[in-house]
């Protein structure tokens, strides 16, 4: 799967909160999440974000609450994947299970300036900054986790394994 | 080669005799728990493996807590989503409003959890349960889905670092202050993916009220599990409330630390963690001062007995400072009930104080005491994230039931010891 798009910068310890703040949390329909993705940071983002884009960000993406709708806003929000120098952990399963791609590359994070052009082979863990002509290689998923990612998430996933069994 | 309490509870749920930090293993769950928030998103995600039942009725919780009793007509929705589930699948372990609590404070209080238990909870505080001796995390809807449907998750086996605290505690001193110190120590990130182990004397001191106070927040130090390995109190405290056998586990002596911090319990004064992180930690003597709009005490951190009876000893016979809320929420009916019982309900009606039903409600910014702009509150709660409470100008101040009850009292932060 290629993806691509233009970058949005966030620095370190994103939380759940500005992700996605709680008063938007008496729904879980992924289309109004959109809107208010990233509001309490950057009241503009879900207007500014174009299908395709990525999120490039710090250490520790994600901590804070278990909240599911963080990721699914993001994902909502035309997002391809995120890119981090660390993720919180249970943002880190929550992304891969609801399929919503995400890399741990501290060098793409540092160099990828806002606004470069980016593109991504999460096969291969591959960025490719089309801006600054630069590679930069992501740590590879476990294979445990590459099961999970190349069935589309973690439902599809059991659900596979479930007929296994019977 | 030893293990761990952590590495213990997952090799024994693994079904294995060693396991160590790196490994993924395959575990069976004792417990799988969800909210009005995080259950609708798993149920939706449960209904698509075309799974007839839930793995167990009996091991699944479902907790109205975050938004209830309901906050709004959609917040009632998702409320009512969790009751129909629970009725169609006729779990046991389902507390309607009038008999719930917090849901971290209600389930150890039921006995739903106990030492050597392996528990995921799709809330971050989940990892409350690590002062019982069990193992437990935060998970999302769709691991929670999955639980439900398997009654197994996997997990990657966490590195341990142990907190040694030397020393006992100064007057005033908590659980609480314990663990916003280490943080502000560690920072937010400083335990990611791994199980924070606590001991020592000063931890030892510390009821099981305090201890649940410590493991709460170990996920904002971005740590997978806190543990506090079970002694007397814990089986004292678990005696009369397991329904259902347990099994105690303590780490080896030769167990691996990926880091062991060692702590002087006696140098600890009361902590303030600053607007807007949780390791912006300051003791009190370098915080008294910052005029407050609100106090909440309360949350699955700090709405447990002990902090009330705390709360009533700085309150009684005084009054909440003019312009300022102070919000108290008792964790569970239980602690509630045990507070009229004591009188010290009576002691927060004079000081001025209101009295609210179990509830997460304000310490998230879901009802019950949300900010304006540029308010400052200080809380007894967990996290304070930008605009966590309300405004996204307002600040939150995280600090003991002790702290916030004078800070009440004064209308500014305050020690303890200038009120008592």
């Amino acid at each position: 799967m290629n993806l691509k798009g233009k970058a949005w910068k966030f620095g370190n310890d994103i939380d759940t909160d500005v992700i996605i703040p709680a008063r938007y949390l008496n729904t879980s329909d992924p289309a109004e999440l959109a809107k208010h993705c990233m509001e309490d940071i950057d009241a503009n983002f879900s207007r500014k974000v174009e299908k395709g884009d990525l999120i490039i960000a710090g250490d520790n993406f994600g901590c804070g609450s278990s909240r599911e709708h963080a990721p699914i806003s993001i994902k909502a929000a035309g997002v391809s994947c995120i890119i981090a120098k660390s993720f919180a952990r249970i943002f880190f399963r929550n992304a891969i299970n609801i399929g919503l791609p995400i890399l741990i590359c501290p060098e793409a994070a540092e160099k990828i300036a806002e606004g470069d052009q980016v593109e991504v082979d999460l096969a291969a863990g591959s960025i490719k900054n089309l801006t600054k002509n630069e590679v930069y290689q992501a740590q590879p998923f476990p294979p445990f986790m590459q099961e999970i990612i190349s069935a589309g998430g973690l439902i599809p996933y059991v659900d596979q394994k479930r007929r296994e069994k019977s | 080669m030893g293990m761990t309490i952590t590495e213990k509870i997952l090799a024994d749920h693994a079904g294995e005799k060693f396991v160590e930090p790196g490994q993924f293993v395959n575990v069976k769950l004792d417990l799988v728990l969800a909210n009005d928030i995080t259950g609708p998103v798993a149920i939706k995600e449960f209904k698509k493996l075309n799974t007839p039942q839930v793995f167990n009725r009996e091991k699944i919780a479902l907790v109205p807590d975050h938004f209830t009793p309901n906050k709004d007509i959609q917040s009632a929705q998702q409320a009512k989503e969790l009751r129909e589930f629970a009725k169609e699948q006729e779990l046991t372990n389902y507390f309607e409003v009038g008999e719930m609590g917090i849901e971290h404070a209600l389930l150890p209080e039921k006995g739903l959890v106990l030492p050597g238990d392996l528990v995921i909870g799709a809330d971050s505080h989940t990892c409350t349960y690590g002062a019982l001796g069990a193992f437990s995390t935060g998970v999302g809807s769709t691991d929670l889905a999955a639980g439900m449907a398997l009654g197994e998750t996997w997990l990657m086996v966490p590195e341990s670092i142990k907190f040694v605290f030397k020393g006992k505690l100064k007057p005033w001193v908590s659980g609480k202050d314990l663990i916003l110190y280490t943080i502000g120590q560690i920072g937010v990130d400083g335990a990611l993916y791994k199980a924070m182990e606590f001991t020592g004397e000063a931890i030892e001191e510390l009821s099981m009220d305090g201890r649940f106070t410590m493991t709460n927040m170990a996920i904002e130090a971005g740590a997978k599990n806190g543990i506090i390995a079970p002694d007397e109190k814990t089986i004292a405290y678990v005696r009369e409330r397991a329904k259902r056998p347990y099994k105690v586990f303590s780490s080896d002596p030769d167990a691996k630390y990926a880091q062991i911090f060692e702590f002087d319990a006696s140098d600890i004064e009361p902590q303030v963690a600053f607007p807007h992180s949780p390791a912006n930690t300051k003791p009190i003597s370098e915080a008294a001062g910052i005029p407050i709009d609100q106090a909440v005490i309360g949350s699955c951190t700090n709405g447990r007995i002990e902090d009330l009876r705390i709360t009533a000893q700085i309150l009684k016979g005084k009054k909440v400072s003019p312009y300022t809320r102070l919000i108290i929420i008792p964790g569970t009916q239980e602690i509630y009930r045990q507070a009229v019982k004591e009188g010290l309900v009576e002691i927060f009606l004079d000081a001025g104080a209101v009295v609210s039903t179990p509830t997460c409600g304000p310490c998230l910014g879901g009802h019950m005491g949300i900010l304006a702009e540029g308010e400052k509150c200080i809380a007894t709660t967990n996290r304070k994230f930008r605009g966590r409470m309300g405004h996204v100008t307002s600040e939150i101040y995280l600090a003991s039931p002790a702290v916030a009850a004078a800070s009440a009292v004064k209308g500014r932060i305050a020690a303890p010891e200038e009120v008592r």
